[in-house]
């Protein structure tokens, strides 16, 4: 997938005048976040779970070579292939060659982030097999050729008039006429095209919630079931999970669960939890008979260790996206890669390294609702700092915000200097916005990124801390 | 190339971890010592009553996620079913689990009831399994793949009929862990599931639809013997 992190701001422009995506990401204010307190109010041990899901989660990343390699070996007896890839070209490689080995022809997908991180479906398509995505958001905007919005509702962005386009254009074996103005129509047209993929596939793809290293087990969550369906019909299946995925035992990767649906839409706990281990047995009726996963670090190992390693506790469920004021007004795509919103400001730069993406952690308010509403209590805006610091810090920060900057810098160091030149500032706009009438600029010189948008109101007394020494509280 | 992605990719993680202060000295023995413990994290008290509140709580819960649930018997079985199949305007016909208690359920008393048992293709509208644990918690069924179990009969038909035994009937999560562990082995089978409610989507307009992919609809029968005789 083609990365635009680098044209962030301008990316972010064409989101907010986007009045499709305006009115779609409206309905996220009520949606996902008033379904998750009503399910945080039913559970009196949610905050208690929470703790534990972030003890387990610190334990397993201070161990965590021990606990893959525990993982691998209960996965190698009971018969997996583990495979171990360090960045995405080497994963791609892996699963292309098991793909071919299987001799492939069509692979069905089930929704996976890393997947999209690593572009296993370019690679595929590139060397003539056909990925087809199942999940129902990954498939409307596969059919779109565009990259998900969102890490648990990828088409979260689209209106289905959108999607009954696509379809119409995409599924030209059925009537052009028929009726696709509701939203259960199209789930019912995807549902019958998809069933025939499922059958049909050699190949089944999925990504994995978690890895559990007592068992050698990886878990897929699902509301509509095309995980199992993509992991249970084709002769092979093939997981895909990043290093940071593993926990110690099943009540560990049990605990997480609770947090996990509940945070994310809302729900107790998604439809359908799978855990697999190992391909069919002997006596089994049904089931893959090949069972590989793909380990993947792709800069993770990096991250480890130093003040980005709470990131990897991140558990993909999208609370902080659901609740950004940034996200809710840019949209997904601005970000200009697979992850978004504060998860994604702080993982991407980790990821792609800095000089590629050092607008995103800029894009942020510092509200500190990510971090609030975070399952794993992730330090999100702590995080997002530290990437400013290191952009200003001899980062690839633009010159002209880092000389602005510096000047403040240069003035706020010195109170003696700061506060007459506040005042007269101060004093300056006031005046100018009395003699102006208004009260307030719809232009101003090196404000143009507030002015363009809104008004800037002037100043109508004193600062506040002339105001606060003169005992005014 | 996988071996040494395999050093390379432990040996950065182990580079990372020794440089911050997370270092422990003896962690195999820690590792090991957690993953043979099992220990339970916090486990909610919503399920902790007698046996009476815990089944009036799956059904609450299970229903609160769109299932629908009916009380019967191993007797009655074949009654139950044929009665919800002429409810819901089906085919009298049901690919079925070849568990030993449907085998030995009398299906002869429904003749107008066509019952197969196997694994299926995609060719059948209803299947019928048996569920190891039912968790009262949020109302979810578990079941497990092996010779009585097919996974297909959880995902391809429009309705999924599942049969819990109330003595499957258990408050957590972590007792359907223990009774598993508790069967054959104790090993992993390939497949276990857990459903809550039968499969759906938001994912257009975030407007909440039924039957994505999996069943449209999941009816489940709780077994009683002892209360019917």
């Amino acid at each position: 997938m083609e990365v635009t992190t680098r044209t962030f701001v301008a990316n972010a422009k064409k989101g907010i005048n986007d009045t499709n995506l305006r009115r779609a990401l409206s309905k996220l204010t009520r949606g996902f976040p008033l379904k998750r307190l009503a399910a945080m109010d039913r559970l009196p041990e949610f905050e208690a779970l929470r703790d534990d899901a972030v003890a387990i989660k610190n334990h397993t990343l201070a161990h965590l070579d021990v606990y893959l390699e525990r993982y691998e070996e209960k996965a190698r007896e009971s018969g997996a292939h583990v495979h171990w890839a360090a960045d995405g070209a080497a994963a791609r490689d892996i699963i292309l060659k098991i793909c071919r080995d299987a001799g492939a022809r069509t692979v069905t997908k089930g929704k996976s982030m890393v997947a999209e991180e690593i572009g296993v479906n370019e690679h595929l398509e590139a060397n003539g097999i056909e990925p087809i995505e199942t999940d129902l958001g990954e498939y409307i905007i596969q059919l779109r050729k565009e990259a998900p919005s969102h890490i648990i509702a990828p088409a979260i962005h689209l209106s289905k008039e959108q999607v009954a386009e696509t379809f119409v254009a995409e599924h030209t074996e059925l009537a052009a006429d028929r009726d696709l103005s509701e939203p259960h129509t199209l789930v019912k047209e995807a549902r019958g095209v998809l069933r025939r993929k499922f059958l049909a596939a050699d190949v089944g793809i999925t990504g994995a919630n978690m890895l559990i290293a007592e068992t050698g087990t990886s878990v897929i969550v699902t509301n509509e079931g095309n995980g199992d369906l993509t992991q249970t019909l084709p002769k092979t299946h093939i997981v895909i999970a990043s290093i940071e995925k593993v926990v110690p035992t099943l009540e560990d990767a049990t605990t997480i669960l609770r947090i996990l649906a509940r945070s994310a839409t809302g729900q107790e706990m998604s439809v359908y939890t799978t855990f697999s281990t190992g391909p069919r047995r002997p006596d089994d009726l049904d089931g893959p008979e090949n069972y590989h996963v793909v380990i993947l670090d792709n800069g993770r190992s990096a991250m480890l260790g130093g003040e980005f390693n709470d990131m990897l506790r991140c558990i993909k469920c999208g609370a902080c996206l659901n609740h950004c004021p940034v996200y809710k007004a840019i949209g997904g795509h601005a970000y200009g890669w697979c992850y978004s919103g504060p998860m994604g400001a702080v993982l991407v730069p980790g990821l792609l390294g800095l000089a590629e993406a050092h607008d995103l952690p800029q894009a942020s308010t510092f509200c500190g609702r990510c971090e609030e509403v975070c399952p794993m209590r992730i330090p999100l805006p702590r995080m997002l700092r530290s990437w400013r610091v290191k952009a200003f810090e001899g980062g690839p920060m633009s010159i002209k915000s880092r000389t602005g900057l510096g000047i403040w810098a240069f003035f706020a160091r010195r109170p003696a200097l700061y506060h007459p030149v506040m005042g007269l500032a101060v004093g300056i706009l006031g005046l100018m916005g009395r003699l102006g009438g208004k009260g307030r600029f719809s232009s101003l010189p090196l404000a143009g990124g507030w002015t363009a948008s809104r008004d800037l109101p002037a100043p109508t007394g004193k600062t506040f801390t002339a105001q606060w020494k003169r005992g005014k509280r | 190339m996988t071996d040494s992605s395999r050093s390379q990719i432990l040996g950065n993680i182990r580079k990372s971890i020794e440089n911050s202060h997370n270092f422990e000295t003896d962690r195999l023995a820690v590792v090991d010592r957690r993953i043979s413990a099992r220990d339970p994290n916090t486990v909610p008290a919503r399920s902790a009553g007698d046996a009476a509140a815990r089944l009036a709580l799956f059904v609450t819960e299970s229903e609160r996620v769109d299932a629908t649930t009916h009380f019967t018997s191993s007797e009655e079985l074949p009654g139950a079913v044929a009665a919800y199949l002429s409810g819901n305007a089906l085919a009298p016909s049901i690919k079925a689990a070849p568990h030993a208690l449907l085998k030995n359920v009398p299906w002869s008393k429904e003749p107008g009831l066509a019952v197969t048992f196997g694994p299926t293709d995609g060719g059948d509208e209803v299947g019928l399994s048996v569920a190891f644990a039912g968790i009262a918690e949020t109302g979810t069924l578990a079941l497990h793949s092996g010779p009585e179990g097919p996974t297909t009969l959880n995902f391809l038909p429009d309705y999924h009929l599942v049969v819990l035994p109330v003595s499957c009937l258990l408050g957590t999560y972590e007792e359907a862990w223990a009774a598993l562990r508790a069967t054959g082995n104790g090993a992993m089978p390939r497949t276990v599931n857990w459903v809550t409610g039968p499969s759906r989507t938001a994912d257009i307009e975030q407007t909440l639809l039924m039957g994505a992919h999996g069943p449209r609809s999941l009816h489940i029968l709780i077994l009683d013997d002892k209360k019917a005789t």
